[in-house]
C-alpha cells in the first residue's frame, strides 16, 4: 500500500473507456501544480491510457496499485 | 389513487417518453388512474443533428425547430416551466414560473446537455461551434468566406453529444471545399483528448486511415487549455500550440445543476443502473439520453431506445407488474463522411461497433431518417 495522500479520488469504477482516462483529465484541469490526483478504475485499458498521457503531458505518474477488482493510479500534475 | 409520472425535458428522450406513455397507458389515462406531466423550459422541441448541415449551407436551423404542443399526445400535460428544485425525498419539485410544487409518483429527468465554453479561458472569443443554432449560423458566413489558411477543428471535452460529429465534420469540410476547388489552400487539423482519433476504437480504427487518405492533419492527446483569440492559438494541456485561422470546436458539455444539486450526479449528469436506467440515489426516478449517465453516447438514438425501456418499466409499475425491460446498450448511428456519402454502424454494450463501407445510399438514408424523425419525436417510427 503506497502512503501517498491525494488531494482528490476520482472513482471511475463502471465507466467504459475513455471515461476514466477523460475524468482524470478534468481532475487535472481543476488541480493545481504539485496535486496529486488518485483515479479509480476497473478498465483494463486505463492501464495504458493513464501512463501514456501521463508521460505526454507531463505529469508523473507516482504509483499504481494493482487490488483485486480495480487499479488504483497515483498522479501528480506538474 | 392517480399516479403522476412527470418527465423533465422536451428534447428527443424526453418527448418519445411522452408520446409512447401516452400510447401505452391510454386506458388508464382515460380512466384517470394516471397523469403524465411534460415539463420543458421552452415551447419548441429542437432537433439537433439538423445543426451539423447548417454550416454547410444544406439546412436552416428552423428547420430542426417544432412547438411541442404539436408533437405531443393531447392526454399529455404540457407545461412550459424551468425546473429550479428537486426533493427526491418529498418527491416534489419547484419550478420557476410557480409559487406551488409539484409532486410526482416517477420522475424521469430528460433534461439533457448544456455547453459549457467558459471553463476554457478565450474558448467563447476565439471558437465557432456547430452545438448551437446561433453558432452554426454564424459558422456557416465564416466558411463561406474562409478561402485559405489553417481550419482546426478541436474536440474539447467528452462525454458531447453525437460523438460522430467531430468526424463528420471535417469529412464533410474536406469535400465541401474540394468541390469549390479550395481544398489546396486550406489545411485541416483534427485534435481529440486521448491517443486515438474516437473514443470508441472500433470507430477509431475505421476513421484514422480516412483522415491520413483525405489528408486531414491529427493531434491526438490534446486537451484543450487555453485559446489566444488575439494571437489565433490553441494551446493543449500537454504544451502543443496550434495556429488557426478559423477554429471550430466541440466545447465542453454540462447537464443541468439541479440535478447536483438534488444528490443524483455529479455535473449533472444522473448516476444510473446502465440496464435499468434507474438513479441509484433516489427512489422512482429514472434518466435517460444524455442525462444518464450509462457510458453510451449522448445520441438521439440512444434516448431513443432508451425512452423505450423506460416506458416500459413504467407502464408495469404503475399496473403493479414487476419491472423487467432492460436498455443493452443499442446505439445507432450515421456517420457522413462527406457531403454525399456516410457510413452506418450499431452497437451495444456487449457488441462492437463495425462501421459499413461508406456510401452514397447511407448517406441518402441519415437524410432521409433526418426528415422522418418527427414521426419518431411524435412515437409512431
Amino acid at each position: 500500500m503506497t502512503d501517498i495522500e491525494p488531494q482528490k479520488t476520482v472513482d471511475a469504477r463502471g465507466a467504459t473507456c475513455p471515461g476514466p482516462l477523460m475524468d482524470l483529465i478534468g481532475a487535472i484541469r481543476s488541480a493545481s501544480s504539485g496535486d496529486v490526483i488518485r483515479l479509480l478504475s476497473d478498465n483494463e485499458q486505463s492501464l495504458t491510457d493513464v501512463p501514456e498521457w501521463a508521460e505526454e503531458a507531463d505529469n508523473e505518474l507516482l504509483a499504481v496499485e494493482e487490488l483485486d477488482d480495480h487499479t488504483e493510479f497515483y498522479v501528480e500534475k506538474a | 389513487m392517480t399516479e403522476h409520472v412527470v418527465i423533465v425535458g422536451g428534447g428527443t428522450g424526453g418527448t418519445v417518453l411522452a408520446n409512447g406513455l401516452a400510447e401505452r397507458l391510454g386506458t388508464e389515462l382515460d380512466d384517470g388512474d394516471v397523469r403524465i406531466t411534460l415539463i420543458n423550459d421552452g415551447p419548441d422541441h429542437v432537433y439537433k443533428p439538423v445543426w451539423l448541415y447548417v454550416p454547410f449551407g444544406q439546412r436552416e436551423p428552423e428547420d430542426g425547430r417544432r412547438r411541442l404542443d404539436e408533437l405531443v399526445d393531447d392526454d399529455v400535460d404540457l407545461r412550459i416551466d424551468r425546473v429550479t428544485d428537486i426533493d427526491t425525498g418529498a418527491q416534489e419539485l419547484q419550478l420557476r414560473g410557480g409559487a406551488l410544487s409539484v409532486s410526482y409518483d416517477y420522475l424521469v429527468l430528460a433534461t439533457g446537455s448544456t455547453l459549457a465554453a467558459e471553463r476554457i479561458p478565450g474558448l467563447t472569443e476565439g471558437g465557432h461551434d456547430y452545438y448551437s443554432e446561433p453558432g452554426a449560423s454564424d459558422l456557416r458566413e465564416e466558411l463561406l468566406a474562409f478561402t485559405e489558411g489553417e481550419l482546426v477543428l478541436s474536440v474539447v471535452g467528452t462525454p458531447h453529444m453525437c460523438p460522430a460529429a467531430p468526424l463528420e465534420f471535417v469529412f464533410m469540410a474536406d469535400d465541401w471545399f474540394r468541390e469549390r476547388g479550395l481544398r489546396e489552400d486550406i489545411d485541416i487539423t483534427y485534435t481529440y483528448p486521448i491517443q486515438r482519433v474516437h473514443g470508441n476504437p472500433h470507430i477509431a480504427e475505421w476513421a484514422q486511415p480516412i483522415m491520413e487518405e483525405r489528408d486531414i492533419r491529427v493531434e491526438t492527446f490534446f486537451n484543450a487549455e487555453e485559446i489566444d483569440p488575439d494571437a489565433e492559438t490553441i494551446t493543449s494541456m500537454e504544451g502543443t500550440e496550434l495556429d488557426y485561422d478559423l477554429l471550430v470546436t466541440i466545447p465542453p458539455h454540462a447537464g443541468v445543476d439541479v440535478i447536483e444539486a438534488a444528490g443524483l450526479g455529479d455535473d449533472g449528469w444522473v448516476d444510473v443502473d446502465k440496464h435499468t436506467l434507474e438513479a441509484e440515489a433516489a427512489e422512482n426516478v429514472y434518466a435517460l439520453g444524455d442525462t444518464a449517465d450509462t457510458g453510451v453516447p449522448n445520441a438521439g438514438s440512444v434516448a431513443h431506445y432508451q425512452a423505450g425501456v423506460v416506458g416500459r418499466r413504467l407502464a408495469s409499475e404503475i399496473r403493479g407488474r414487476p419491472a423487467t425491460a432492460t436498455y443493452d446498450g443499442k446505439t445507432l448511428c450515421f456517420i457522413e463522411t462527406g457531403m454525399d456519402a456516410a457510413s452506418f454502424v450499431e452497437f451495444d454494450y456487449e457488441n462492437p461497433p463495425s462501421p459499413a463501407p461508406p456510401s452514397e445510399k447511407l448517406h441518402w438514408s441519415k437524410l432521409a431518417y433526418n426528415e422522418s424523425y418527427w414521426l419518431t419525436a411524435r412515437g409512431l417510427l
